[in-house]
């Protein structure tokens, strides 16, 4: 019973610490791209499409990760070539990307594919208790681990990082010393494109064996507000995006345990938690100040 | 080569009037590219969607019934877009309108109360809406919460919260189980303009908000304030106007028209509370309102416009078997070029030539 319910939280967590993991190195080089729920949903849609197409979820996997950089690409062509105000184009984002899975889905609502098989080694997989958690996930969840910890390393033990991480705190001085802000911001955008298309295919590829229009339910959303929860610190992110999947899927097993509570009242509980978490995290920042990175958001237009 | 951004002196009034006119047009370019991949007809298509609503009555009355929320929450979101905070959560506002104005509705239900009822409700469902707006706002000013992703959370919850309603204590006994209330009495119904039309006095109301939002924003001390917080937000802190109020007050100001539309919905053309009584309407009031330039008569022709892409959009799917979600690509598309336009008001692109030096040195 322990090992299901933690096996299904790690199932629940692993779109979320995907996409917010790319986000947190988007969010780094200064730029907010509210467009996440977009980019994911398109990532379901063309990574179902590819692996039903293909017969490969390996394929699929890569076409999520490729309509998520692509859908990025308009957002760092506005944003970064024309100066749009970030906020209301990453909301544009999201929008297109919703109506554009829509389309792109409609042709397999209602088809199955093999889910992505999970890792069985010979003798380690079988330890009671936790061999199934360590050694029997699917790769998606090896991949978002690795990638967190990649990100760490990257963006504080290279120099590239300090460089991101100084373009994302204070753009002007960047420029003046010769960085290119724009280049690199454009190199983050994408690359948080790829991991959001890569949480949303893995929502038919390994969570359900199908795809529904609409199927990312916001996770897109909570995936913004974990890289707040977690400071825009890579390792908190690994715990704020596994307290999340544990609050999903405890409000489900509380479902079905039947309690009188009104379903609807804990369907809510994700959405609720995490309002009143960016309140906490929020009002905790206020005495000791903000983690965020001094641009975030702002508008470059490098002088010449 | 290379393109870069340059800041004009000034403002372009012509790229102010014009950019919304080539965004629409650009859109419509992209959009006869994406129906020709559908493999329909581009030129047929467009004209099913853009141009045969506009020729019967039927359809120009859907339009307006359409526009109606579209424009009132839209013009509540301009006042927020312009102090530059960001509620993105109307279509939860509008939810919330809508249930706290019906509750008067499913409370005096067969009781054979009288006129007051429908004033009653809809000023309940503003309040219900401004209510729920400040949810968010008092979230960002009191504790620092991102407004964007707090005012989107409670989408998600007011859209649960309405369905546990309609599902559990305010379902209609004789229902045969539809998640649905029972229809709402005649005098808790908005009046049709027209007998036998859809036609609502809704309509009326945001023809009439939009002008209230002419004179506020254009002519009072309040609208200077909200405009000029939003544009110069360093002066405004020096001439002692308080952000945080008016984040409070446009979010106020928002929600309560977006809880209007919702109460003017259910007790108009719907007639009842049900689940889907929107078909996103508080996400496309986005695309309005910048479509319209952030100003109310803009808003109400984006509004018009936007209505037509929804009745033009399911005509073209009964007529021509076009996925309905087309629409939301267009509308997504739009939002996209209205942006890129409306930055060439305040740049203007040029193509450097590497092998030219300006010789005028930019300060």
């Amino acid at each position: 019973m322990l090992e299901a319910i933690i096996l299904s939280v790690i199932a629940a967590s692993t779109p979320l610490l995907l996409a917010a993991a790319g986000e947190l190195v988007v969010e780094r080089s200064g730029v907010l791209n509210l467009g996440v729920e977009g980019m994911m949903i398109m990532g379901a849609a063309c990574g179902f499409a590819g692996a039903y197409v293909s017969g490969s979820t390996l394929v699929g996997a890569f076409c999520g990760a490729l309509a998520g950089v692509a859908l990025s690409s308009i957002f760092a062509l506005l944003t970064q070539g024309l100066a749009v105000n970030q906020v209301a184009t990453g909301l544009a984002l999201t929008i297109l990307g919703v109506g554009l899975s829509g389309l792109i889905g409609a042709g397999f609502v209602g088809d199955r594919i093999d889910p992505v098989p999970q890792l069985n080694l010979p003798f380690l997989t079988g330890i009671p208790g936790i061999g199934r958690i360590v050694f029997g996930q699917d790769a998606f969840v090896y991949v978002s681990i690795a990638l967190v910890i990649g990100i760490w390393l990257f963006l504080y033990r290279t120099r590239a990082g300090l460089v991101l991480r100084a373009v994302g705190d204070n753009q002007t001085s960047a420029h003046a010393l010769g960085y290119p802000v724009l280049r690199i911001r454009v190199l983050a955008i994408f690359f948080g494109g790829a991991c959001a298309g890569l949480a949303g295919a893995f929502l038919p590829l390994a969570y359900t064996p199908f795809f529904i229009p609409g199927m990312t339910a916001g996770r897109g959303w909570i995936a913004l507000a974990l890289v707040v929860f977690a400071s825009w610190r890579p390792g908190r992110l690994v715990a704020g995006a596994y307290l999340f999947g544990a609050v999903t899927i405890l409000q489900l097993h509380a479902q079905a345990l039947g309690l009188g509570i009104p379903s609807q009242l804990m369907s809510s509980l994700p959405y609720l938690a995490t309002v009143i978490v960016l309140v906490l995290i929020s009002r905790a920042r206020s005495t000791a100040g903000s983690a965020a990175p001094a641009s975030l958001g702002m508008v470059f237009v490098p002088d010449r | 080569m290379q393109l870069v951004l340059e800041r004009r002196a000034e403002r372009s009034t012509i790229a102010a009037i014009a950019s919304p006119l080539i965004a629409i047009a650009l859109t419509l370019i992209t959009m006869s590219v994406l129906f020709a991949i559908l493999g329909k007809n581009p030129i047929a298509a467009l004209g099913v969607y853009f141009i045969e609503p506009l020729t019967d009555a039927y359809s120009l009355e859907e339009i307006a019934v359409k526009a109606t929320p579209l424009v009132l929450i839209g013009v509540g979101l301009s006042f927020c877009y312009i102090a530059n905070v960001w509620n993105i959560g109307a279509e939860g506002q509008f939810l919330a309108g809508a249930v706290t104005g019906s509750w008067l509705a499913v409370h005096t239900n067969g009781m054979g109360v009288g006129h007051w009822v429908l004033p009653a409700m809809l000023l309940l469902g503003a309040l219900g809406g401004a209510l729920y707006a400040l949810i968010p706002a008092i979230c960002k000013v009191r504790f620092g919460a991102s407004e964007i992703l707090t005012s989107l959370m409670l989408v998600y919850v007011a859209d649960l919260g309405m369905d546990y309603l309609v599902r559990g204590p305010w379902r209609d006994p004789h229902g045969l189980n539809f998640p649905t209330t029972a229809e709402f009495d005649p005098v808790a119904t908005v009046p049709t303009l027209i007998d036998g039309s859809r036609l609502h006095a809704g309509a009326i109301v945001a023809l009439l908000v939009v002008m209230l939002a002419t004179v506020v924003l254009g002519r009072t001390i309040m609208g200077f304030e909200i405009r000029l917080i939003g544009a110069a937000p360093k002066a405004a802190r020096f001439s002692g106007f308080n952000a945080d109020k008016l984040v409070l007050l446009t979010f106020a100001i928002s929600g309560a028209l977006a809880g209007l539309a919702g109460i003017i919905e259910v007790a108009g053309p719907v007639g009842h509370l049900q689940p889907g009584i929107s078909p996103g309407y508080g996400f496309t009031a986005i695309i309005v309102a910048f479509l319209g330039r952030l100003n109310p008569v803009g808003i109400l022709i984006a509004g018009l416009f936007l209505a037509l892409t929804f009745i033009g959009g399911e005509s073209a799917q009964i007529s021509m078997k076009i996925p309905l979600d087309l629409t939301k690509v267009f509308q997504g598309i739009l939002l996209f070029f209205v942006l890129a336009c409306d930055s060439l008001i305040v740049f203007r692109i040029r193509i450097l030539n590497p092998f030219w030096k300006p010789v005028h040195a930019n300060a």
